[in-house]
């Protein structure tokens, strides 16, 4: 192998060190970084420049060259409500209404997903019978593709669905789930849940059976009962890792896209328009394309999870210091 | 030996298919289909290849999603086709070739007549686009419904508050899901409005000044159940849904939908049930608008072969071959020589011919305010504004007045963004 290896890296120091010579040794950390940062400036960087400048400028074409420039006119258009509680005391009420359907949607799914995934971790951590099973049965909607968790969604609730026909069965009659917006939005909470549970669950797991056994072993000896060990030593040793399962499932719910818009297309009405779906249709599915509303509504939006990714990072941070 | 020859026959293949490639001109047809246009369109353009040598018109078929959302962007990138089938006919006339300077105009005035305005806007007032399929919107009715409840089908004249009620009556007497349903779409309820006193455009501006009243009917008969709630109530933004399958399955009366749909009637029904197409039912406006519509070819300034498009363009629009596709389509003609003559739709039931027929007679009805409207590049913002206006309404977000006023200022700032 050295055989090998050796000659290539005598071919390769040649212009190495005429580059050293060239530049000097400090300067030639620069060309180590080049390719990692062409591509970081081309594919994130550029594209946050270009989207300050669609928010910044008018008209519904899409080359740059023939945008006028409108300052903040986008955000202003955005932001300017009567009351930001009453969506439709707002110029762009169904940027509001998606704003107030995102947080609903996040608190009501991340609460409900952390606290369930928490509950399922717990039992699977357990020496329960058939313990892989479960486990593989828990994490295998995190494998299907977002618009197929949404079809099979939309064929049990559909008016003639698979739920409808068991309800007709029993006697107990059916309901037009997805023309009702509190049935919708709940169903829309319920399947995210259920897509995305297995996840999370799998990280509190990790993070439970980090916790040392000779800490429940002693509590055992103080004959601790189970509720007091769980909110004793299990809570706050698992502390940590929750909070980043919190952090982690926040920015994922207001990222909240494809399987929703698969499921409801955001609807009854708005009822279940989420942000992202709002930015999507006035860039790219409506006409006009309103690609500098969109752009604006993106940059609040990336506002928000940069301050979560933030919040992520100092967690993380906190529990490497210990 | 035998390498060398091998080799050299490769070698010589490559030069002349690379000598062919270099003297053919090559015209790219960006087409989508509803049925079978696109491959009867590849079949008619062999023969136009024929007549011409050295030109290669290739079709590419792309899904409808590609005409509507990825053709815009890249006619704005420089990047589009020589020549695509387009149905936002005003709205990208900025990009048309004026075919003009290469055929005979006053054939094509008196063989398009007025659709020819449909693909122009302002200043630009050329020969842009051939239309090749013309649609109108227009009720599918159960006629074995109506035959089992006994009740008599409202006739030539009757208002969509006769037809309101004889569906309502159809549906109860007959256990029917729904009595009516219209498509999820701003396309189909223009007729409609119209027919209930909509201006739709105003001096060649958009405007949806008259349309409070039929807003009001249409909230109020997807509250009472007199329409399908779910068609547009179970989507959000301005997604289309259709009934089409309710309709299939025997649950609507009165289907609200267009003459694009008969293939798949005449298909899917068969002998489960009879159904006919009946004109479109009059408002207390006066009229008894459908909305007309369609697809139509056109090509573009960027191509770097005008006068070939032109002539692909006016091969396809002489009447013999015009007359053709329309047969072998089974769309309605709007080649007026060839509608004038009538056209026998191949492989056609006689069920479909006689939905064809139908919807063929219902076009003089067609109001002018329905007929500048689809001509309107702005259209499209209308059409979706008016779907997301008038779910908020049915679904009790907003009230009829809140979401007219919404309506308004949406087209007010779609205008001034797209301007």
């Amino acid at each position: 192998m050295l055989r090998i290896i050796t000659p290539v890296m005598r071919v390769i120091e040649i212009p190495m060190l005429a580059l050293q010579r060239l530049l000097g040794i400090n300067r030639l950390a620069w060309v180590f970084l080049a390719p990692n940062l062409i591509l970081f400036g081309l594919f994130a960087f550029l594209p946050v420049i270009l989207n300050i400048f669609y928010a910044t400028t008018g008209s519904d074409n899409v080359l740059l060259s023939d945008r006028p420039y409108v300052g903040a006119r986008n955000f202003v258009t955005l932001t300017d409500c009567g009351n930001y509680l009453d969506a439709n005391s707002c110029r762009e009420d169904k940027f509001w209404r998606a704003v107030w359907n995102t947080l609903w949607f996040v608190t009501l799914q991340v609460g409900f997903m952390v606290g369930f995934a928490l509950l399922t971790a717990l039992i699977l951590n357990r020496d329960i019978r058939a313990r892989g099973f479960f486990r593989s049965v828990f994490f295998f909607p995190v494998l299907l593709s977002p618009v197929v968790v949404a079809l099979i969604w939309k064929w049990i609730l559909q008016r003639e669905g698979v739920l409808n026909a068991f309800l007709d069965w029993t006697g107990v009659g059916g309901v037009n789930w997805l023309v009702q917006a509190d049935w919708a939005f709940g169903w829309s909470v319920f399947i995210s849940v259920w897509a995305h549970m297995g996840f999370y669950t799998l990280i509190l797991l990790a993070g439970l059976q980090a916790i040392p056994r000779d800490v429940y072993e002693a509590a055992i000896m103080d004959r601790a009962s189970a509720w007091r060990t769980f909110r004793r030593i299990t809570l706050p040793l698992l502390a940590p890792t929750m909070l980043v399962v919190l952090v982690l499932a926040l920015i994922k719910g207001v990222q909240t896209f494809d399987e929703i818009y698969a499921f409801t297309g955001g609807g009854p009405g708005t009822a279940t328009t989420f942000i992202i779906q709002y930015i999507y249709e006035e860039g790219f599915a409506g006409a006009p394309r309103l690609f500098g509303l969109a752009a604006a509504a993106s940059l609040l939006v990336a506002g928000v999870l940069v301050v979560l990714t933030l919040i992520q990072l100092w967690v993380n941070r906190r529990n490497v210091n210990g | 030996m035998k390498k060398t020859i091998l080799t050299s026959t490769v070698l010589a293949a490559g030069l002349a298919v690379s000598a062919g490639a270099a003297s053919a001109q090559e015209i790219r047809f960006m087409c989508y289909s509803d049925g079978n246009e696109c491959a009867v369109y590849d079949d008619l353009l062999t023969r136009f290849e024929e007549q011409n040598e050295g030109v290669d018109v290739v079709v590419d078929e792309v899904p409808y999603q590609a005409i509507v959302e990825n053709l815009p962007v890249q006619l704005a990138a420089g990047t589009g086709p020589d020549i695509a089938k387009i149905t936002d006919t005003g709205g990208l006339n900025e990009y048309y070739l004026d075919l003009a300077p290469h055929v005979d105009t006053g054939y094509w005035d008196e063989a398009f007549g007025e659709t020819l305005n449909w693909y122009r806007v302002g200043d630009r007032d050329g020969y842009y686009g051939m239309h090749s399929q013309l649609t109108i919107t227009g009720p599918f009715v159960n006629a074995t419904l109506f035959e089992q409840a006994g009740v008599e089908m409202p006739g030539a004249g009757a208002t969509w508050e006769d037809w309101a009620a004889a569906a309502t009556k159809v549906a109860e007497a007959t256990d029917a899901d729904f009595p009516m349903a219209i498509d999820r779409s701003g396309h189909r309820v223009a007729g409609p409005a119209v027919s209930y006193g909509a201006k739709l455009v105003e001096d060649g501006t958009g405007t949806f000044e008259g349309f409070g009243p039929f807003a009001e009917a249409f909230v109020g008969w997807n509250e009472d159940g007199t329409m399908a709630r779910d068609v547009w109530a179970s989507q959000g933004g301005a997604t289309y849904a259709d009934a089409a399958q309710e309709f299939i399955n025997g649950e609507v009366v009165f289907y609200y939908s267009g003459s694009w749909q008969v293939g798949r009637m005449d298909e899917q029904v068969g002998d489960f049930f009879d159904w006919k197409v009946v004109g479109s039912p009059c408002g207390p406006a006066g009229p008894c608008s459908g909305m007309p519509g369609g697809a139509g070819i056109v090509g573009f300034e960027q191509t770097e072969h005008p006068e070939i498009v032109a002539k692909v363009i006016d091969f396809l629009a002489q009447e013999d071959i015009y007359a053709e596709a329309a047969a072998r389509t089974r769309n309605l003609p709007a080649h007026l020589g060839v509608a004038q003559a009538g056209v026998e739709f191949e492989g056609a039931t006689p069920a479909a011919q006689a939905a064809l027929t139908a919807f063929a007679a219902d076009l003089p009805n067609v109001a002018p305010e329905a007929f500048a409207y689809q001509g309107y590049s702005g259209n499209r913002a209308m059409y979706g504004i008016t779907v997301e206006r008038l779910s908020q309404a049915i679904v009790g977000e907003l009230s009829v007045e809140e979401a007219l006023a919404r309506m308004n200022d949406d087209l007010e700032a779609a205008m001034s963004e797209a301007q």
